[in-house]
């Protein structure tokens, strides 16, 4: 069971190739699907071996990628609590 | 990019709800507007992956979104200010760290950031950048150096390495550039720290640590610009930079400033050069104001205009 | 709301206009203000500066004119009520930021102590010749508010005014002060705080949820919200629609522009002030400001001792113009005289909205000094031929 799931938000991307280059687990590749934009987005060719380290979404740019470390059941790990908490706002 | 292609089992299938895992929450998607994204920059543009880390920062500093204020000028770099969920200020070229103290003398209670280009800060920003530093205005620059001034179409900046080719240099630039820390330590920064958009965690880091200091914090941050800088001195791509980043950058905290300027093709120094302790400017106002008029000082309370 | 008693010096002065100017910004609720100094303006900030830490307030002397003038607008969208002071070579650096408080909305007040020019001119003399300036400085259409003071109490009096208009209309205010208006002493009478009105900042009440920052109210003014109160919001001088958003097309264009125009021209009978004597049955009508008024007043009388009909039409407020009742006295006088103390700017205007129905004569003056009132006399003489 993998210890990391990606998810990939396809329309953002535009296929800069920085997830895939330095994804220490060679988790990712581009694919020659495209997007509506007409970028190849990546898409994952390891599943297996995903750790969640979520380097991915740190060095993409357009905010399309991300990791998250799962349980046992595939369940992501609970968002920082401090994503929550910025939704708020003086009433 | 054609060999990074898998083509094994590839379909537009991929591009299915059900495969896009959408219980994953973005950890930096509640900073964003959301509703502005996809964002104008390049396809391998580095300032993306800034806002990024610096949004990471936002979540590991614990930092009162509330009291954050975030100003840009303006470039590519610049319209960062509209790509963020918080009160931001999209303000004109070379003038942000002005508008910025005003907020914050305003306002003491406000962190300001202020996060634009190398040109904007550099060039027309120049007179602001020094005077701000040598203030010490509490203020924490993120300053996103992609070498050029990209948003008009590729000009010199004054970080532009020597030799490199732009649409006004088009034979050359032949003129030195700028070391920016250099310039904001010797202006009088209290923190002085250069990364690259490849160096993702380390950038965060500086991030909050800028947070958690007083006073005048200048964070250079080299970022590629595929479209102008890159292709028109033939570096490939966005993704051939950050490999060029990973390669050639060395880090040396605590380096001597005047040592880490940049060339075309040499080494990148990064780290965190100066890290000092210095009154800011509202503590040394407020201090002067106190041993001088003693009892007839008053305290700027909170402003009453409404 | 009435005026906070901290910031008001209530009392019996004698004051040049600088610094008559200065206390009317603290009356007005003014704590911060960001400078440079420029003669003949610099004494507004110096006691400015002077004033405000035993008041409760910030002062800055920024680097130049091009921080000051941005500096101010930071310190308003902070929470502040805020003002900037300059003169001619200054008031040129300022115009990109007075197009920007113009785009964002920014309530905030320039002073301009108008000196000789061009360029470095005559910095200790006196002229008019910023009039025009002050309308159209800046790039692209846009409109502002400008007030002419003719003595230090009015420097007292309408800056007070100024910082009320500027939160009114969420407009950059252009406060149109000359050498001899700021260097000259004249009794100032301050009164209590509770004699004095000040408009505050039009705060929304609105949940974060709904508020909208450049959505349009009844009368074109959009509410305000400070940085550091949880609204999220976004300011841009790019073409911006209700949400503060950048979006730069066609139909957003147009309505924000005519927007930014019509919540002034709309009110231009609110806004306009004037002081108007012996209109009726005038044959000429002498229309001046700021200190031109107060020598033209001499000749005016001169000229009624002659036999003369003359009429008075003192601008208070030169922008917006106020063209209609320009237009409705020409239709009754056989012309207007205009002494300036510059080679015919707001002489045009008159002449425009006279729209041929009267003759237009202006009394130019290069600056360095004041008219001599016999000068004015004599077209006034002409005019009424």
């Amino acid at each position: 069971m993998a210890k990391g799931r990606v998810s990939i938000v396809v329309e953002r991307c535009k296929a800069c190739g920085f997830c895939v280059e330095f994804c220490p687990s060679h988790v990712l590749a581009l694919s020659s699907a495209f997007n509506s934009k007409g970028y190849h987005p990546p898409h994952v060719v390891h599943p297996e071996k995903c750790s969640g380290c979520d380097l991915c979404g740190m060095y993409c740019p357009d905010f399309a990628i991300c990791a998250s470390k799962v349980d046992a059941s595939g369940a992501p790990a609970k968002p920082g609590a401090k994503a929550e908490a910025v939704k708020g706002g003086k009433k | 990019m054609t060999d990074d292609l898998n083509d094994d089992a590839i379909n537009t299938d991929l591009l299915n709800a059900d495969l896009l895992n959408t219980d994953i929450l973005n950890p930096v998607e509640p900073f964003l507007r959301s509703d502005r994204i996809p964002h104008i920059w390049c396809p391998g543009c580095g300032i993306g992956t800034t806002v990024n880390s610096f949004a990471r920062a936002l979540i590991e500093s614990k930092i009162d979104l509330g009291s954050l204020a975030l100003v840009s000028g303006i470039g590519c770099t610049g319209r960062v200010a509209g790509y963020v969920k918080m009160d931001s200020f999209h303000t004109t070229h070379g003038r942000a760290i002005p508008f910025a103290t005003g907020l914050k003398l305003a306002n003491p209670k406000l962190n300001v950031v202020v996060y634009s280009g190398d040109g904007d800060l550099s060039a027309i920003g120049g007179n602001h950048l020094i005077h701000a530093a040598r203030r010490n205005i509490d203020l924490k620059v993120i300053c996103v150096n992609n070498l050029i001034y990209a948003m008009t179409g590729g000009q010199t900046a004054p970080t532009t390495p020597h030799h490199s080719t732009t649409s006004t240099n088009p034979y050359g630039v032949f003129e030195s550039s700028f070391n920016l820390p250099h310039l904001v330590e010797a202006a009088g920064a209290v923190y002085v720290a250069r990364w690259t958009t490849f160096h993702v965690r380390q950038l965060t880091r500086s991030i909050n640590e800028a947070f958690q200091k007083k006073g005048f914090s200048f964070i250079e941050v080299i970022s590629p610009c595929p479209t102008l800088y890159q292709r028109r001195n033939k570096m490939g791509d966005g993704l051939e930079a950050m490999k060029y980043y990973k390669e050639k950058s060395k880090i040396r905290h605590g380096a001597p400033t005047a040592e880490v300027g940049m060339t075309m093709t040499g080494e990148i120094i990064v780290g965190k050069f100066v890290d000092i302790e210095r009154p800011d400017y509202q503590t040394m106002m407020r201090g002067q104001y106190q041993e001088s008029l003693g009892e007839r000082f008053v305290e700027q309370t909170e402003m009453v205009c409404s | 709301m009435k005026a906070d008693p901290r910031g008001v010096l209530t009392g019996i002065h004698f004051m040049d206009g600088d610094h008559a100017c200065c206390e009317g910004a603290l009356a007005a609720g003014c704590r911060c203000a960001a400078g440079y100094p420029i003669t003949p303006s610099t004494e507004v900030v110096e006691r400015f500066a002077s004033r405000v830490p035993t008041v409760g307030g910030t002062f800055i002397q920024m680097e130049d004119e091009l921080a000051a003038s941005i500096t101010l607008q930071g310190m308003v969208w902070g929470g502040a009520k805020a003002f900037t002071v300059t003169s001619g070579p200054g008031f040129s650096l300022m115009m990109e930021h007075i197009g920007y408080a113009a785009m964002t909305e920014t309530p905030c007040v320039f002073v301009d102590v108008q000196r000789g020019g061009p360029s470095t001119g005559l910095p200790t003399l006196p002229a008019q010749a910023d009039m025009m300036q002050a309308r159209w400085g800046s790039h692209g259409d846009y409109e502002v508010i400008a007030l002419c003071p003719n003595s230090p109490q009015e420097c007292f009096d309408l800056t007070i005014k100024a910082f009320n208009l500027a939160e009114e209309y969420r407009v950059p205010v252009m406060f149109m002060m000359d050498e001899v208006v700021g260097h000259m002493s004249e009794k100032v009478v301050i009164p209590a705080a509770d004699q004095i009105e000040v408009v505050p900042r039009r705060h929304t009440h609105k949940s974060v949820e709904d508020y909208l920052p450049y959505g349009t109210n009844g009368d074109g003014v959009p509410e305000m919200a400070h940085a550091g109160e949880g609204y999220n919001f976004h300011v841009t001088g790019l073409t911006h629609d209700e949400r503060g958003y950048p979006n730069m097309t066609l139909p957003i264009q147009d309505k924000l522009v005519r927007r930014l125009q019509s919540k002034i021209l709309n009110a231009v009978d609110r806004i306009t002030m004037f002081e108007a004597e012996q209109l009726e049955g005038a044959d000429v009508v002498v229309v001046s400001y700021g200190i031109t008024s107060r020598v033209a007043q001499r000749a005016i009388e001169a000229a009624r001792k002659k036999g003369l009909k003359v009429g008075k039409f003192r601008l208070i407020t030169a922008w917006p113009f106020p063209e209609k009742k320009i237009r409705e006295i020409a239709a009754k006088v056989k012309a207007f005289v205009v002494p300036e103390l510059n080679l015919g700017q707001m002489v045009r205007e008159v002449e425009r909205a006279a729209n041929g129905q009267a003759k237009t004569y202006a009394v130019s003056h290069a600056g360095g000094g004041v008219h001599n009132p016999e000068d004015i006399l004599k077209v006034i003489v002409e005019a009424s031929r």
